[in-house]
């Protein structure tokens, strides 16, 4: 008797302190936010785009140019390049993933790329697809006919400076990028260090072109025409236009981007408003809330103390499900949402089936305490058989599912695995410790539910 | 016993339902949403007033869109179906829309979908279907192959699987009344619920049966009618009930829930109710007429 009285405060104080958890990590929730332990502060609800707000783009990857064996790594670095802009511009917690071509997911190798935050996705797309163009070029031969050139992404521009002629040193050949500033005048500067081509052809373009111009090429514009002095045979080259700092800053980062490996074109996309995202995080937390008390109302009406216990146990399933979401995390979608509020139902299906068996134990003559055992040990292979099928359909979904889907699946499938450990452990735990009210009449009152005799 | 002794009515009503819904399939059809065709969605919501719809259909007209749908929404907003749009498309429609920024708008929701995204999810939306239920199947015929007598496994499942397609008929029936009288599509969702509501419903039927399958143990001498009868008897409370709370909390998910997935909710709500049904009034009376047919062969 002791050991059930010890088991229930056990779980009593589990539960508060998930609860604690649960309560304390929530920003709104707490007015000196800031102050809070950083475990705290680090465990928000993950909210997918559709409730945050922001875009979620679609990436064709043209890996024709590729071969075969070699697309993984392309696609690799490309992530990590756009990766990177990405980064670049500010954006909390972007994700950028690849989709490897494959009998489900079709025969295109895709890039996905979300922007929490992010509405304006004409801005989010220039700065995903720019690519910084960096090229050095010396001066022509005097009476040099004007040319069309057609750089790597297949873009045609007119060479409108006829002056200078494109020398095979690109920013292909940039090891590292990084601002400066002179000494003297505190202008901004960029300075470049080539990797081993690069360093060699640099050296062998310096060496032609002593006291001559050479000009450096940003996406096409000259941004700035040193006159070669001597040699320069370390690789090292510095920039020095008429930029502001933060310019300078945003060309070192464009820079060390580097290039594209492989183009990309935009298959579908999509944004959310701020707005309507919040307005679908309240409508889900007021609709479980308001599911949650109905079924708590039912189950008490209906099943009396049993009832009450199996609110409690749902209560514990509730914290218990959203410390998780917290900690893995599990990124909240509406979808997932609404496969959360349906758990609470399926959660309370457990309970159901079990209370109906301990009835009818009852009714059999068994004791209470008897009931109870009898009503949980008959009951498993129903709750085990009839949750299966539903973790099948989970299981199905997440593996397949666009993030949609498998937010979905994740919520529920958790869900369905959580109500049964609570129904089982939880709920039999509480049930088995009550059984100290006797075996009078008001316990067995307590006990029955429904329209029994 | 009382489901047991009309269980023609309760059959027939079952098969009434699934032959209006097929009909109501082939006649008013589902529309398919952007998330399988491809296509664009914009959502905006005008700052003091919307303009009206005829001045922005005109000027749709004029432009090179292709063919584009505008549909009021709330007090002051519309929404925008058209083909799925590029950059400079884009911005030409929230141009159009703001009419040169006379009317000034903010965009809630932007969602364009090129043609072979759409058919990549056409083609995994495929692939689950096919999978969860071959899953269930198995499943079915696993939970069930320990009972032989008097009517074989699987028949148990055959019957399992019978109902399975009954629950999602039905609710895709009232999708296609949806579909024709409100507009509402196919999406993503969709194929979820569906989904959903096969491994729901299963349940639901396995509760019942298995509490056959315990009786059988138990009791002989008794006719299979009778013995599915009291099962029924036994165990239709709880599977009222486990339904119910589901039910609920689906129904609170519509009435309360977010805008995107209202449709969702309804489609799974009518999903556990008429699982909940052919668990109760169509598998386990299909089970004794099955057993009476075997009867009546010997």
């Amino acid at each position: 008797m002791f050991k059930k009285i010890v088991s229930i405060l056990i779980v009593l104080i589990l539960g508060t302190a998930v609860a604690f958890f649960v309560f304390k990590s929530e920003p709104k929730l707490n007015s000196n936010f800031q102050n809070e332990w950083s475990f705290f502060k680090n465990s928000p609800f993950r909210l997918g785009l559709d409730l945050s707000g922001g875009s979620h783009l679609i990436y064709k990857a043209d890996v024709s140019g590729v071969k075969a064996g070699d697309i993984s790594v392309s696609m690799d670095a490309l992530r990590d390049v756009i990766e990177r802009r990405v980064n670049l511009f500010g954006v909390s917690e972007p994700i950028v993933q690849v989709q490897s071509s494959g009998f489900v997911s079709g025969a295109e190798e895709k890039l996905i790329v979300d922007l929490p935050g992010v509405t304006d996705v004409e801005k989010a797309t220039t700065m995903i697809g720019q690519t910084p163009l960096l090229e050095f070029k010396t001066e022509a031969p005097k009476d040099t006919p004007q040319k069309a050139t057609v750089d790597k992404d297949g873009k045609v521009s007119l060479d409108t400076s006829p002056q200078f002629v494109s020398t095979e040193l690109t920013g292909r050949y940039l090891q590292k990028a990084s601002l400066e500033f002179d000494q003297t005048t505190r202008e901004p500067k960029v300075s470049l260090q080539f990797d081993d081509t690069g360093t060699k052809l640099f050296a062998q373009i310096t060496k032609d072109n002593v006291g001559k111009m050479v000009a450096i090429y940003l996406d096409g514009a000259p941004i700035s025409t040193p006159v070669v002095r001597e040699e320069i045979p370390n690789g090292q080259a510095i920039i020095s236009g008429n930029f502001t700092p933060i310019e300078g800053k945003q060309l070192v980062g464009r820079l060390n981007s580097g290039a594209l490996p492989v183009p990309i074109s935009l298959l579908s996309r999509q944004t959310i408003g701020a707005t309507l995202g919040s307005d679908a995080v309240t409508a889900g937390v007021k609709a479980a809330i308001i599911g949650f008390l109905i079924v708590a109302l039912f189950l008490i009406l209906w099943y009396r103390l049993p009832g009450f216990i199996a609110v409690l146990a749902l209560c514990l399933y509730i914290t218990i499900m959203l410390a998780l979401f917290k900690l893995l995390p599990v990124t909240l979608t509406a979808a997932g949402i609404a496969g959360f509020i349906i758990s609470i139902g399926i959660a309370v299906d457990a309970n159901i089936l079990i209370f109906e068996r301990l009835k009818e134990e009852l009714h059999t003559g068994r004791t209470i305490s008897g009931a109870v055992d009898a009503g949980f040990h008959r009951a498993w292979s129903s709750i085990r058989d009839s949750n299966f099928s539903t973790i099948i359909s989970a299981i199905i979904l997440f593996w397949f599912g666009t993030p949609l889907i498998k937010g979905f699946a994740l919520t529920l499938g958790m869900g369905v695995l959580v109500s049964m450990f609570s129904a089982i452990m939880i709920s039999r735990i509480f049930l088995s410790g009550l059984v100290l009210v006797g075996e009078g009449k008001v316990a067995r009152f307590l006990f029955s539910s429904g329209f029994s005799k | 016993m009382f489901i047991i002794k009309h269980k023609k009515i309760f059959i027939s009503i079952s098969i009434v339902l699934v032959l209006l819904s097929v009909a109501s399939l082939f006649i008013f059809g589902l529309r398919v949403g952007i998330d399988f065709n491809g296509g664009a969605l914009t959502e905006v919501v005008y700052k003091d007033s919307r303009p009206a719809q005829s001045d922005l259909d005109t000027a749709f007209k004029a432009l090179d869109l292709g063919s584009v749908l505008i549909q009021p929404t709330g007090e002051l907003g519309y929404i925008v179906k058209s083909l799925d749009l590029n950059e400079a498309q884009h911005i030409l429609l929230l141009k159009t829309l703001s009419q040169d920024g006379e009317s000034p708008l903010e965009e809630k929701n932007f969602n364009s979908i090129g043609p072979s995204v759409g058919r990549e999810l056409t083609r995994k939306a495929i692939i689950a279907i096919v999978l969860v239920s071959l899953g269930i199947i198995f499943f079915i015929a696993f939970a069930f192959r320990k009972v032989s007598k008097p009517v074989s496994s699987w028949k148990y499942g055959l019957m399992a699987v019978v109902s399975l397609l009954h629950d999602v008929i039905i609710p895709i029936g009232l999708f296609t009344l949806l579909s024709y009288f409100y507009g509402a599509e196919i999406d993503t969702l969709f194929v979820v619920a569906a989904l959903t509501i096969l491994g729901l419903s299963v349940s639901d039927t396995i509760v019942i049966f298995d509490r056959i399958r315990e009786n059988l143990k138990d009791k002989t001498g008794i006719s299979f009618s009778e013995i599915v009868g009291k099962s029924l008897d036994q165990s239709y409370m709880r599977s009222i009930f486990t339904s119910l709370t589901v039910i609920i909390v689906l129904l609170s998910l519509f009435f309360f829930g977010p805008e995107s997935t209202k449709y969702f909710a309804l489609m799974l709500t009518a999903g556990m109710f008429f699982g909940t049904y052919s668990s109760i009034f169509l598998a386990s009376p299909l089970l004794v007429l099955v057993e009476e047919w075997q009867e009546r062969k010997k």
